[in-house]
C-alpha cells in the first residue's frame, strides 16, 4: 500500500483527477487478472486451431459478448462520447442505423456461408470464392488496417491516462500494449476472447454509474434534454440553431444539424456502406462469431451482440449529452469544451474528447473512480487485443502461408501466430506515435473503414449471393474500389490553388505580455495584447509595416497585428496561443488562447514569420471538392466520409458486375458451400422455437425500429 | 469456456474480480460514510453514498458468479 500511496501522490500532482491508493489497487488487480488468465490459458492453446480459432467451441453467449466487447474499444467510450457532445443525438446513430441492420444481416444472411465454408478468416473466404488474388489484396490491406486501428486505440488510451493520472504517454502505451502482447501471445484467440468477456462486465460496471448519476443530477431525462438544447447556444455557437436532440427529423438538409450531413448520407453512407462493411466483413468482428461451436450458436451469438450494441448508447451517448447539460464552470455558466484544432484546446479549455473523464471526475469518488478508469483501460485493451489476434490470424493464414511458406507444419504456423502477435503490437506502437496527424480519433477510423472494409463488403456479398461473379470480377472490383476510395480521400484534401492554414501567432515560453481585458461585447475577456519580450512565431500573419516573412527583431517602432488576416479567397481570424507566458506588470505566470484580438509587438521582440500555402493537406477539406463527393459544400468531415463510403461501395459493385459479365465464372462444383443456391443450409425447424435465430433477429429489429421512432 | 474438461469457466474469473472490487468499494463506502471527506474533496451527489450501494451490488454479483461457477462444482456436473 505504501507503493500505491507514493504512486497516487506522484500521479495526482500534475493530473486532472486525483486517484487514491484504492483506485490504483483496483487498476493493478485488473492487470494481474488479465495476465494471470493469459498464463493460465497457454496450455489450452497447443494447436493452430486452438490458437487462431479458440478450438471452435464457443457458446452463443460467449461469442456474442466477445463480438461486442472487441468493438467496445477506446474509440467507442471516448470517441463516441465526444461525438455526442459535438453532434448531440446524431452520435447515437453509430449504434442504431450504423450497426443493427448490418449485424442482423450478418447473422441471418452471411453467417451460414462463413460458417459452412469452414474458413479461417474473411480473406480466407475470398480465396475459396474468388481465388488467391483477392485473398492477397484483402489479407495485406486488412493486416495494415488492424495495425492502424490498434495504434489508434493505444494513442487514445495513452492520452486519457495522461489526462486522468498524469502518467507519461510513452509509459502508458508500452505498459498496456506489452500486457496485451503477453496474454494474446500466450493464449491466442482463446485468451483474447476470455479477456473480452471479462472486460465487457468491467466496462458496464465501471461506466453505468455516470449516466445514472448524471440523469439524477440533471433532474431527469426531460430536464437533461432541455438543458442540452439551452446550453448549445453557448457551447456550439456556430450551429446554435441546429437540433441536438433528434435522430432523424433534423436530417432534412446539411445545415439543420450539427454533423453537416443529410438523410441520404446517413442512411446510405453510414447505414449501408460503412455499417455493412464494418460489421459484415471486418474480420476482427466476424472472427468472434465464426468460432462458435455450431452455426446456430454463431447466429444467435451475433444477434446477442446486436441487442447489446443497442444498449451501448447508455454508457456512451448519454455521457456526451450530459457533458452539454451538467458540466458547469464555477460561475454557473456552461463549461465549453473545444475541438483539438481550437486555439484554446489544452491551454484554457478541455477538448471534446475529455467529456467522459470530466464526468468521471465529477461523479466518481475513491474506489468508483478506480473502477471507472479500469473500465476505460479494459475497453482500450480489448480493442487492442481484438486487433492483434485478428492480425495474427490473417497474417499467418492469408499472407504468410499462401505467399511466403506454404509447407509449414501446424506447429510452425502456431509459432508464427505467436510471433506475429508480438510484431503486431510493436507495429501498433509505432502507429500510435504517428497519430497526432489527425485531430479527431474517430475520423481516423472512418478513413480506414472506407479505404478497405467497404469495398471488401461489396466483393464478399456479391460472391455470396451471385454465383455468376467471377474471380476476375472479384479481384478488379475490390482493387479498383480501394484505389477509388484513396483517390476520393486525396481529392477532398487537394487544393489546386493552394491551402493556407489558419493564421496563427504562438508566443514562446517565458515571453512577457500586458493584457487589457473587457469590452462591451465580452466583459472580462482579453481585448488587447501587448507583447513585451520573447519570441513570436507567426504563420500566415501579416504585420502592419512588415508584410513579408522572415526572421527579425522588432526595432525602435512597435509593430501591430490585425485581428484577421487575408487568405486567398477570404479572411480568417488570427489565433494567438500563449501556453506559458508571464504578465509583465504582475510577474504572474499565465496561459491563454484567443482569436481575433488585436496585438502590439514591442521593440526587442524576436519574430519568426512564415507564409504557408499547401497543395495537399490531410487535415483540411476543399469545399469545392467536397461538393462533388457529398453533394454540398456545407457537408462536414463526417458527411464526406459517409458519402465516400457509399461511392466506393457503388464502384465496387459496378466494377465486379461488369468485369464478371465479360469473364468466365467458376463451375458450380467449385462454388459448393460458398454461394447462395449451392449451399445446403440447416433446416430452421430443428430445435426449440426459442432457439431460432430468425425469431430473435425479428425481436431485435422491432426494438431497433421502436427506438428510432421514440427519438425521431 | 466450459467445453474443455479441465478449464475453469470464464464466469468464475468474472465473479472473482467483481467480488474483489465489491469488497474494496464497499469498504471505501463504509469508511467515507463513517468519516466523510472534506467538503472540497466531495464529488457531486456525494450524499447519495453511491460507493456503498454500488459496492454492495458488485459484491452480490461477484458472489453469485463465484458460487455458481466455482471449479469444484463445475467438475461435479
Amino acid at each position: 500500500m505504501a507503493f500505491l500511496s507514493l504512486l497516487a501522490a506522484t500521479a495526482g500532482s500534475s493530473s486532472m483527477l486525483h486517484l487514491k491508493p484504492v483506485d490504483l489497487l483496483i487498476i493493478v488487480i485488473y492487470f494481474i487478472f488479465v495476465l494471470a488468465i493469459g498464463f493460465y490459458l497457454k496450455k489450452f492453446a497447443s494447436t493452430g486451431d486452438d490458437f487462431f480459432m479458440a478450438g471452435r467451441k464457443m457458446t452463443a453467449w460467449i461469442a456474442g459478448l466477445s463480438f461486442i466487447s472487441a468493438n467496445l474499444s477506446s474509440l467507442e467510450t471516448m470517441g463516441w462520447s465526444a461525438m455526442a457532445y459535438q453532434y448531440g443525438m446524431l452520435g447515437a446513430h453509430g449504434y442504431l442505423i450504423g450497426a443493427i441492420p448490418a449485424i442482423l444481416f450478418l447473422a441471418i444472411v452471411m453467417m451460414p456461408f462463413y460458417y459452412i465454408s469452414r474458413t479461417h478468416s474473411v480473406p480466407g473466404y475470398l480465396q475459396l470464392r474468388y481465388g488467391e488474388g483477392s485473398r492477397s489484396v484483402a489479407g495485406i490491406s486488412f493486416s495494415f488496417m488492424t495495425i492502424a486501428v490498434s495504434g489508434a486505440s493505444m494513442f487514445a488510451m495513452a492520452k486519457i491516462l495522461n489526462l486522468l493520472l498524469g502518467w507519461d504517454m510513452n509509459i502508458s502505451i508500452w505498459v498496456a500494449s506489452l500486457t496485451v502482447a503477453v496474454y494474446v501471445t500466450l493464449g491466442g484467440l482463446l485468451s483474447a476472447v476470455f479477456n473480452e468477456v471479462l472486460q465487457f462486465f468491467l466496462i458496464w460496471l465501471g461506466s453505468l454509474l455516470i449516466p445514472i448519476l448524471g440523469i439524477i443530477h440533471a433532474g431527469g431525462w426531460g430536464k437533461m434534454m432541455e438543458a442540452v438544447q439551452r446550453n448549445v447556444a453557448v457551447i456550439h455557437p456556430a450551429v446554435q440553431n441546429a437540433d441536438f436532440t433528434s435522430l432523424w427529423q433534423n436530417l432534412g438538409s446539411f445545415g439543420s444539424n450539427p454533423m453537416g450531413i443529410d438523410w441520404f448520407g446517413m442512411f446510405f453512407g453510414q447505414g449501408i456502406a460503412v455499417a455493412f462493411g464494418y460489421w459484415c466483413t471486418d474480420f476482427l468482428q466476424v472472427q468472434r462469431v465464426i468460432v462458435a461451436k455450431d452455426l446456430r450458436s454463431a447466429q444467435n451469438g451475433t444477434i446477442i451482440g446486436a441487442a447489446l450494441k443497442m444498449m451501448v448508447p447508455l454508457i456512451v451517448t448519454i455521457p456526451g449529452l450530459l457533458g452539454l447539460a451538467v458540466l458547469m464552470n464555477s460561475d454557473g455558466s456552461p463549461m465549453v469544451l473545444v475541438p483539438e484544432s481550437d486555439p484554446r484546446a489544452g491551454i484554457t479549455h478541455n477538448t471534446f474528447n475529455d467529456v467522459l473523464p470530466l464526468l468521471m471526475g465529477k461523479y466518481l469518488g475513491p474506489g468508483l473512480l478506480g473502477l471507472g478508469v479500469t473500465a476505460m483501460i479494459a475497453g482500450f485493451m480489448s480493442g487492442m487485443a481484438g486487433n492483434v489476434s485478428a492480425f495474427a490470424t490473417v497474417w499467418t493464414h492469408d499472407v504468410y502461408k499462401p505467399l511466403i511458406n506454404k509447407k509449414g507444419s501446424d506447429r510452425h504456423y502456431l509459432h508464427m501466430g505467436r510471433w506475429s502477435s508480438v510484431i503486431g503490437v510493436l507495429l501498433s506502437i509505432a502507429t500510435a506515435y504517428t497519430l497526432f496527424f489527425f485531430s479527431n480519433i474517430l475520423e481516423y477510423l472512418q478513413v480506414l473503414v472506407f479505404f478497405f472494409i467497404v469495398p471488401l463488403f461489396g466483393t464478399v456479398i456479391l460472391g455470396m449471393l451471385w454465383k455468376r461473379a467471377t474471380p476476375a470480377g472479384g479481384f478488379w472490383g475490390f482493387l479498383i474500389a480501394i484505389l477509388f476510395s484513396i483517390s476520393m480521400w486525396a481529392f477532398v484534401h487537394t487544393f489546386p490553388h493552394g491551402y493556407q492554414p489558419q493564421p496563427k501567432a504562438t508566443l514562446s515560453r517565458g515571453a512577457e505580455v500586458l493584457l487589457t481585458r473587457g469590452d462591451t461585447a465580452r466583459p472580462g475577456a482579453i481585448s488587447y495584447i501587448s507583447i513585451e519580450s520573447g519570441t513570436l512565431d507567426l504563420v500566415n500573419v501579416p504585420l502592419y509595416g512588415h508584410e513579408r516573412g522572415g526572421e527579425f527583431t522588432v526595432q525602435e517602432q512597435p509593430l501591430y497585428m490585425r485581428e484577421v488576416a487575408p487568405l486567398r479567397k477570404t479572411a480568417a481570424p488570427i489565433q494567438i496561443l500563449a501556453p506559458e507566458v508571464v504578465v509583465a506588470n504582475t510577474r504572474e505566470q499565465h496561459k491563454f488562447g484567443v482569436a481575433a484580438v488585436p496585438a502590439r509587438i514591442s521593440p526587442g521582440v524576436k519574430v519568426r514569420s512564415t507564409f504557408i500555402s499547401r497543395r495537399f493537406d490531410p487535415a483540411a477539406f476543399n469545399p469545392d471538392h467536397v461538393k462533388v463527393i457529398a453533394r454540398s459544400e456545407k457537408a462536414k468531415p463526417m458527411a464526406v466520409n459517409m458519402y465516400s463510403a457509399w461511392w466506393s461501395l457503388v464502384v465496387c459493385l459496378l466494377v465486379t458486375i461488369v468485369v464478371s459479365l465479360f469473364t468466365k465464372p467458376k463451375p458450380d462444383a467449385e462454388l459448393k458451400n460458398l454461394v447462395m443456391g449451392l449451399t445446403p443450409l440447416p433446416r430452421e425447424e430443428a430445435g426449440a422455437w426459442y432457439q431460432k435465430p430468425l425469431l430473435w433477429a425479428g425481436v431485435v429489429f422491432a426494438a431497433f425500429v421502436a427506438i428510432n421512432l421514440l427519438f425521431w | 469456456m466450459e467445453q474443455k474438461e479441465q478449464q475453469i469457466p470464464i464466469w468464475f474469473f468474472i465473479g472473482a474480480i467483481v467480488l474483489i472490487y465489491g469488497v474494496l468499494i464497499t469498504g471505501t463506502g463504509i469508511l467515507n460514510w463513517l468519516s466523510p471527506p472534506p467538503a472540497a474533496e466531495r464529488v457531486a451527489l456525494w450524499q447519495l453514498h453511491t460507493d456503498l450501494w454500488w459496492g454492495l451490488l458488485l459484491l452480490a454479483i461477484g458472489t453469485f458468479y463465484v458460487l455458481k461457477f466455482k471449479p469444484a462444482s463445475e467438475r461435479r456436473k
